[in-house]
């Protein structure tokens, strides 16, 4: 038989074929793990199409989805941070700032405006998870703050979209104020008799939760996302136990009563237009 | 109980030295020109130890565990004390003691954050770490005060809110963002004082006032440096670099200018020494506060308070 007589080659290493893949092609669903093509990702609202899983998204990207086309008027898009503590880590605070802000193109953690919602007025604050984790300092605390006082002043609704670490620990003790500042003025607002909603988005926890965020008159959660006080690995540490599968999630949330609604992110702009129509009498 | 931080030690030292040369004193054999000399010696090593302490030092002596904690400050400052219990929705939380007495002679009501000392009470009272029915329970007390038109004074050490799983199912977050809304509209006087440890959000709960005070050796900040430490510089046991980054003392707090209204000096070698001493101090600016903000109306309280968070925020536009 021919095949048993065949010379041997020597075994070659199989030269590697290296594929070069463009950057960005292709997704991996920290979810389901599966990995998905980008751009039907992105068709999809940055949605997972396999799973369900809501990719994170920027402040633009989420206004572009909520409000109506051109509608929205950027407030106080020039106002940034000052690093009064010359706080450093292992880098310094101000340039933290200044790479968040090249990195996200804009100057701080927090985009807020004016715009509409199916005609609705609305007033919007939306979170840059981006920059430096969303975290909370003066600066995101005052134009939140500002957002709810221009709301009460066009006595129109205001509408929250958080997705943060908490307050910004670079701003120490005024970080912290920032949650007692913002919770304040929605005293002012609740008195004006206006619709406060919050959306919670992956992930919400720390001051942005034991604040505005979970003072909505209506709580809104996307699926899945994980919304706390503390986060998980500090609970961990803390009582030495594995926690519940789910825990802290947007599900688990609803079961015990802390928001009022899951809501996909296809859906959210209708969900939205019609909350605020009940509440408006339109 | 006999507790001492490490830089007290050469000054407890000496104490001891001088307790024993008082005790060998007889008729015969007088150390009293010894005694003398050595108690200027402490006086002096007293006040160079505590005119240079580290950022991280006076963070645990605010968290010394001989200091005047709420309790102390009620026995020594108020009369006609009693607690009450209960947020009415689920259980009582020890580790946050509220009631009723009175402010020289005036009815008030007072709250505050609760330690131990010895290792059964520290677990009591949760090592004065909250869950959401303590703050529930502060607010039904604080809106008490309100329909009666009583002044609210609290007291606020604590490490933080507690971090548990039932803390987040009973909706931690809720109570204490419920807390800062809620107190930002009390139509009565709110005056706040730090007298340890101020915790972040779970010190912020019931820290919303129209004056903020902190005592000379407390600290205040948005985490703990151990915290903070564990995720800036990735190392836990970096409190210490944390604290001098944070700039969490009353001190630091002041220089800021728009936190807090006065720093309540202690008596030199701090509070925990005499509680009597540090507590009249206290109860002079409580007096003064208090005395400041009577003429002004429900409305204008609240105008008061948002003015002043209103200030709280340094950025460029």
């Amino acid at each position: 038989m021919a095949w048993f007589r065949k010379s041997k080659a020597p075994i070659v290493p199989v030269e590697t074929k290296k594929h070069i893949m463009p950057e960005g092609v292709w997704k991996k669903c920290p979810h389901c793990q599966e990995i998905v093509y980008a751009k039907e990702v992105e068709r999809n609202l940055n949605v997972c199409p396999k799973c369900d899983y809501h990719f994170r998204i920027s402040a633009r990207e989420r206004i572009a989805l909520i409000l109506d086309e051109d509608s929205f008027v950027e407030m106080d898009a020039k106002m940034q941070s000052v690093d009064f503590l010359e706080f450093k880590d292992s880098k310094r605070y101000r340039d933290r700032l200044k790479s968040s802000a090249k990195k996200c193109g804009c100057p701080s953690a927090l985009i807020s405006g004016t715009g509409t919602i199916e005609t609705l007025p609305v007033v919007v604050a939306v979170f840059e998870f981006n920059f430096m984790g969303g975290s909370m300092g003066s600066v995101v605390g005052e134009k939140t703050t500002r957002a709810i006082e221009r709301a009460i002043e066009d006595r129109c609704p205001c509408i929250v979209f958080s997705s943060s670490g908490g307050a910004r620990m670079q701003e120490s003790i005024l970080s912290l104020m920032q949650m007692a500042k913002t919770s304040a003025a929605l005293a002012r607002f609740k008195e004006a008799g206006l619709p406060f909603i919050s959306v919670l988005t992956d992930p919400t926890t720390g001051g942005v939760t034991a604040s505005f965020a979970m003072l909505g008159d209506i709580n809104m959660a996307e699926p899945r996302a994980l919304i706390g006080f503390a986060g998980p690995r500090v609970i961990e540490q803390t009582i030495r136990q594995k926690l519940p599968d789910g825990f802290q999630r947007s599900e688990y949330l609803l079961e015990h009563g802390m928001v009022d609604m899951i809501v996909p992110r296809a859906e959210m702009k209708q969900r939205l237009a019609q909350i605020l129509r009940i509440f408006t009498g339109n | 109980m006999q507790f001492y931080l490490d830089f007290e030690k050469p000054l407890v030292e000496l104490e001891q030295k001088i307790t024993e040369l008082r005790e060998y004193s007889t008729d015969r054999v007088n150390f009293g020109g010894e005694i003398r000399k050595l108690e200027k010696k402490a006086e002096k090593l007293r006040k160079e130890i505590f005119s240079n302490l580290s950022r991280w030092q006076l963070t645990q002596l605010a968290r010394h565990v001989n200091r005047p904690f709420t309790l102390d400050f009620v026995s020594h400052i108020f009369t006609d004390w009693f607690e009450v219990h209960g947020d009415r929705l689920y259980r009582d939380d020890p580790a946050l003691v509220c009631g009723f007495a009175r402010f020289d002679g005036e009815p008030c009501a007072v709250i505050g954050h609760q330690k131990g000392r010895d290792t059964k009470e520290k677990v009591r009272r949760n090592f004065a770490m909250p869950n959401p029915e303590g703050y529930r329970k502060a607010l039904r007390v604080m809106k008490m005060a309100e329909q009666f038109g009583l002044p609210v004074f609290t007291f606020v050490d604590t490490p933080g809110a507690f971090p548990g799983i039932g803390a987040e199912e009973r909706g931690q977050a809720e109570a204490i963002a419920r807390n800062l809304r809620e107190m930002a509209s009390l139509k009565v006087p709110v005056i706040v004082t730090v007298t340890g440890e101020g915790g972040s959000g779970g010190a912020l709960a019931i820290a919303v006032g129209n004056r903020v005070l902190m005592m000379e050796y407390s600290v205040y900040s948005v985490i703990s440096p151990e915290g903070c430490a564990a995720i800036l510089w990735k190392d836990g046991s970096k409190g210490d670099v944390a604290a001098e980054a944070l700039k969490l003392t009353a001190r630091d707090i002041d220089k800021l200018g728009c936190i807090i209204d006065d720093v309540i000096p202690e008596p030199l070698g701090g509070a925990h020494g005499d509680h009597a001493a540090a507590a009249a101090q206290v109860k002079i600016f409580l007096q003064k506060h208090l005395e400041e903000l009577r003429s002004l109306s429900g409305d204008e309280l609240v105008e008061q308070r948002y003015a002043k968070l209103r200030g709280m925020s340094f950025f460029d536009e």
